[in-house]
This record gives C-alpha cells, sequence and structure tokens, in this order.
C-alpha cells in the first residue's frame, strides 16, 4: 500500500486531532489578521451609525447558547455601537434558550457604559411562538409583552414611553441561529415593511444573500467573519477579531487537507483504473 | 476569577472535555454531558413555558385581571390534551382546525409576497446593461432560469434543454461551495470559542 492509498485510508480522528493542535497555536502565540469590511456588514454598521441620540434601534437576539460562539460577537459590537452614539435599544429573545444568556450580555454591556435599564434601553424578554410574536409586535410590543424580561410593566419603563410597534424604530436587527429569520422577513418585513437586517450563523449565510437583492434586507452579518468585520468598523475588538487568527489556522490546515486528499483521491483513482478496479 | 466563578467555570471545562471524548469515540463521559444538557434544557424551558405562557397569559389575564375572552383560547388549548383519551381526542381536532386557519389566513399571504413575489422581483430588478452591476444583473438571471430547469423533470434532459441545465447544476454546486466553506467556518468558530475560554480558565487558575 502506497503513502497516498494509506492517506485515503486515514482514521478521521487524525484529522480531528490535527484542527485541535492547529487552534491551539494562536492560543499559545496571537497575532492579527487584517479584516476588511465587507459591502453588506457595512451597511448595517451605516444604518446604526445614522440613529440619532435618542431615537430607537431594535434588537431580536434569536439564538441560544450553542451558537453564542458565532452570534454573541456581534450581539455584542451592535449592542456596544448603540450604546455608544447613546440610541435607545429595546431588546427581545424569540428563542426558547436565549433569555437568560441575553440577560447577562446586556446587562454586562449597560454596566460597561453607564447604560441605565428602563430608561436606555428594554429587554422584554421571551415569548413562545415566533410568527405570532412578531404579528403581534406590530400592533403593538404591549400586546405580547405586558411585562419586560424582569417583570416591570411596559408602561413603567421611561424608555417605552412614546413607543407603540415597529412603525416608532428605525429598523430591526435579527440575530439568529435558526428559522426566525424568516419569521423576521415574512411576518416582520413582509407585514410591516419596516427596515431589516440579519446577523447570522455561517451555516445559514449562503441561504439569506438573495433578500440583499431584493431589498427585504439591508444588510448581512454573516458568522464570525462578520462579527469580525462590524467589530474593525467601530473600532472596538472584541471575540470577533481574537477568533479571526484562530479561523485562518484552523482553515489554512482543512485546505491543506482537501488539497492532500485530492491529489490522493486522483491518484489512486488512475490507480485503480489501471488495475481494472472500481472507477 | 472569584473561588465560585473558577468552581462553576471548572464545571464547564469537565462538561467541554467530556463532550469533545466523542470525538475520540462514544464513551460514558460524553454520554452523562450529553443526557445532562438533554435535562437542563428540557426543565429550563419548562419552567420558562410556564411563566411566559400559562401564568402571563392564562393565570394573570383570567383569574387577577379578570379577562374573561381569555378562557376561550385557555379551552382550546385544553382541548389540545384530549389528544391522549382515545374517546375524547376527536375534541382536540376543533384547536387544531382553529390553529391551522388562524396560520394559514395569517401565513400564506405574507409568504407569497416575501418569499415569491418580492424575490422574483428582486431577480430582474437590475436593468442590464454594460456594466459590472449589469453584468451581475445577467448574471443572476441566468442563473435562476438555469438552475430552474435543472430542477424541471417533465422534459428530457437533452440538446438545448440539458445544455441549460448542465449549467443549472453548476449554479447549484457554486450555492453548496458557498454554504460548505460558510459552515465549516460556523463549525470552527464553536471550537475556537471552547479553546478561547479553556485558555481564559487555565490562565485564571495557573496565571500566564
Amino acid at each position: 500500500m502506497t503513502f497516498l492509498e494509506k492517506l485515503m485510508q486515514v482514521d478521521r480522528r487524525w484529522i480531528y486531532l490535527a484542527i485541535g493542535v492547529a487552534v491551539i497555536i494562536p492560543a499559545i502565540k496571537s497575532f492579527n489578521v487584517p479584516v476588511s469590511p465587507s459591502p453588506e456588514v457595512k451597511k448595517v454598521y451605516d444604518f446604526v451609525e445614522n440613529i440619532k441620540p435618542g431615537e430607537y434601534l431594535f434588537v431580536a437576539m434569536d439564538y441560544d447558547p450553542t451558537s453564542l460562539a458565532e452570534l454573541n460577537p456581534m450581539a455584542e459590537a451592535i449592542l456596544k455601537h448603540a450604546f455608544i452614539r447613546n440610541e435607545k435599544v429595546v431588546i427581545v429573545t424569540l428563542a426558547q434558550f436565549g433569555p437568560g444568556m441575553v440577560e447577562a450580555i446586556t446587562s454586562r454591556l449597560a454596566t460597561e457604559f453607564n447604560k441605565v435599564r428602563g430608561v436606555d434601553y428594554a429587554f422584554l424578554g421571551y415569548r413562545p411562538y415566533p410568527a405570532i410574536t412578531i404579528l403581534a409586535m406590530g400592533v403593538d410590543f404591549r400586546s405580547p409583552f405586558p411585562v419586560d424580561y424582569y417583570g416591570t410593566p411596559l408602561d413603567s419603563l421611561p424608555v417605552m414611553r412614546g413607543i407603540k410597534n415597529f412603525y416608532n424604530v428605525k429598523g430591526v436587527i435579527d440575530l439568529t441561529s435558526g428559522n426566525t429569520a424568516d419569521m423576521w422577513l415574512t411576518d416582520g418585513n413582509g407585514r410591516y415593511g419596516f427596515p431589516l437586517a440579519i446577523g447570522i450563523t455561517g451555516v445559514m449565510a449562503a441561504n439569506y444573500y438573495q433578500y440583499l437583492q431584493s431589498g427585504q434586507l439591508f444588510g448581512i452579518i454573516p458568522g464570525i467573519k462578520g462579527a469580525a468585520e462590524y467589530e474593525s468598523l467601530i473600532k472596538r475588538p472584541g471575540e470577533g477579531m481574537t477568533q479571526a487568527a484562530y479561523q485562518v489556522v484552523a482553515h489554512t490546515v482543512i485546505i491543506l487537507f482537501i488539497i492532500l486528499s485530492n491529489v490522493a483521491y486522483f491518484a489512486t483513482r488512475k490507480g485503480r483504473a489501471k488495475s481494472g478496479g472500481a472507477r | 476569577m472569584t473561588t465560585s466563578q473558577l468552581l462553576l467555570n471548572g464545571i464547564a471545562v469537565f462538561l467541554t472535555f467530556c463532550i469533545f471524548s466523542f470525538l475520540y469515540k462514544d464513551n460514558p463521559f460524553y454520554k452523562f454531558a450529553e443526557r445532562l444538557v438533554a435535562g437542563v434544557a428540557t426543565g429550563y424551558w419548562t419552567v420558562l413555558l410556564f411563566h411566559t405562557n400559562f401564568r402571563d397569559k392564562v393565570w394573570d389575564t383570567i383569574v387577577i385581571n379578570h379577562q374573561f375572552i381569555y378562557i376561550i383560547p385557555a379551552l382550546l388549548g385544553i382541548a389540545m390534551w384530549t389528544r391522549f383519551s382515545k374517546n375524547y381526542s376527536w375534541i382536540s381536532r376543533y384547536s387544531i382546525a382553529f390553529y391551522i386557519g388562524i396560520s394559514s389566513g395569517a401565513g400564506i399571504p405574507l409568504i407569497f409576497y416575501a418569499g415569491i413575489f418580492k424575490q422574483l422581483q428582486g431577480t430582474i430588478s437590475t436593468p442590464l446593461s454594460f456594466s459590472w452591476a449589469g453584468l451581475n444583473a445577467f448574471l443572476i438571471i441566468v442563473a435562476v432560469l438555469a438552475a430552474l430547469v435543472y430542477f424541471f423533470f417533465s422534459a428530457a434532459h437533452k440538446g438545448t434543454m440539458g445544455t441549460v441545465s448542465r449549467i443549472g447544476i453548476y449554479v447549484v454546486m457554486i450555492g453548496f461551495g458557498a454554504g460548505f466553506g460558510l459552515t465549516v467556518m460556523g463549525r470552527v468558530a464553536l471550537l475556537v470559542q471552547r479553546i478561547i475560554f479553556l485558555k481564559g480558565y487555565a490562565i485564571a487558575l495557573f496565571g500566564g
């Protein structure tokens, strides 16, 4: 058996080990990777940047801890951006395992930027059945959320006075790891026509670019790459930019494996053909 | 990090290694962590649903605020539970019919609008011209039509149909390739996030 033939039968655990070792390298010796913002991320940044202080941004953090690796960095970057610009932020989560995680992030960032809960921002909490919740919020936020996450009636919150539904916010950014993106597109943007952008996991990204073309989305933040780009735009490096170095090393190893396995595949296929084996 | 944080994060480190151990082979540590996640998630969601659905929408509205109109949806909800009875399961059909009727009425026009009409409009919205935008618009139209032809099985894929269908499969493959690349990035992000967490814990524990 030649080396290439052995390579074709390599135990996949060696590949796991190689990737595992590779991503430890940046952990030991960190380095920076240049990040250049893409147009779809820049549009989200520009949108938040153009909201005037005191105006409202609606952020839906529809993901749970299984996706926090990709979506927490972009959620933090957007909230930091909005808080720096003194925008009012209304936050909800339509993911069942999201509330505790979202509360932790919003509270930490509010403390960091001296923002007061109920005055500068509101976390309305969680409601099941995303499509129905979105449709109901389009009528009145108070319908699905009579009280916020902490049990305070929405009318008692200074930040919620004077705003009723999506027509009173400048736009919506949905950070999601599931099909709530479709519901925001259909039942949110489709029904009420508000400007909508999404921040999504890498797995989902390729399925949503067509909505940019049709104008249903004004921007997309795709996966950890998008998060790193947004962090570079607000000039506040976070976990997105930290992950960029790890991503480069891991991708280099994966690409090497792909090249190596293709070389091995075609070389051994030729050999198999000569010996009359299956092609 | 405080002692309690070290302890809690230590549990997280242990569970992280339990999950990673599956990469070698299935084992009791992995099974323990897997079942723990499933159990905690189920308990968390049950309590959450009680507080965000039953208490707010049923108990508080009917018993405390005396909004008795909510008795109707509450009864429809209770009727769903008759599925467990052979004799009374027919009652649940009223709830299901109501639910499907509302969902269809609210959903179908919006899905047609957002998923078909707006997407069709987006495909032909940019005018064809001798510019990069025009070329892009042309490619989109060709790619959409070719991909549709590939999935059109009412005519044999021969001749012109076969050529266009062949272009269609390339379009689909490019889409899959983009999806695969982004998926790899997402999966690596999950691993990297854990590595960064483990690094932070090691520094907190041993200094660095």
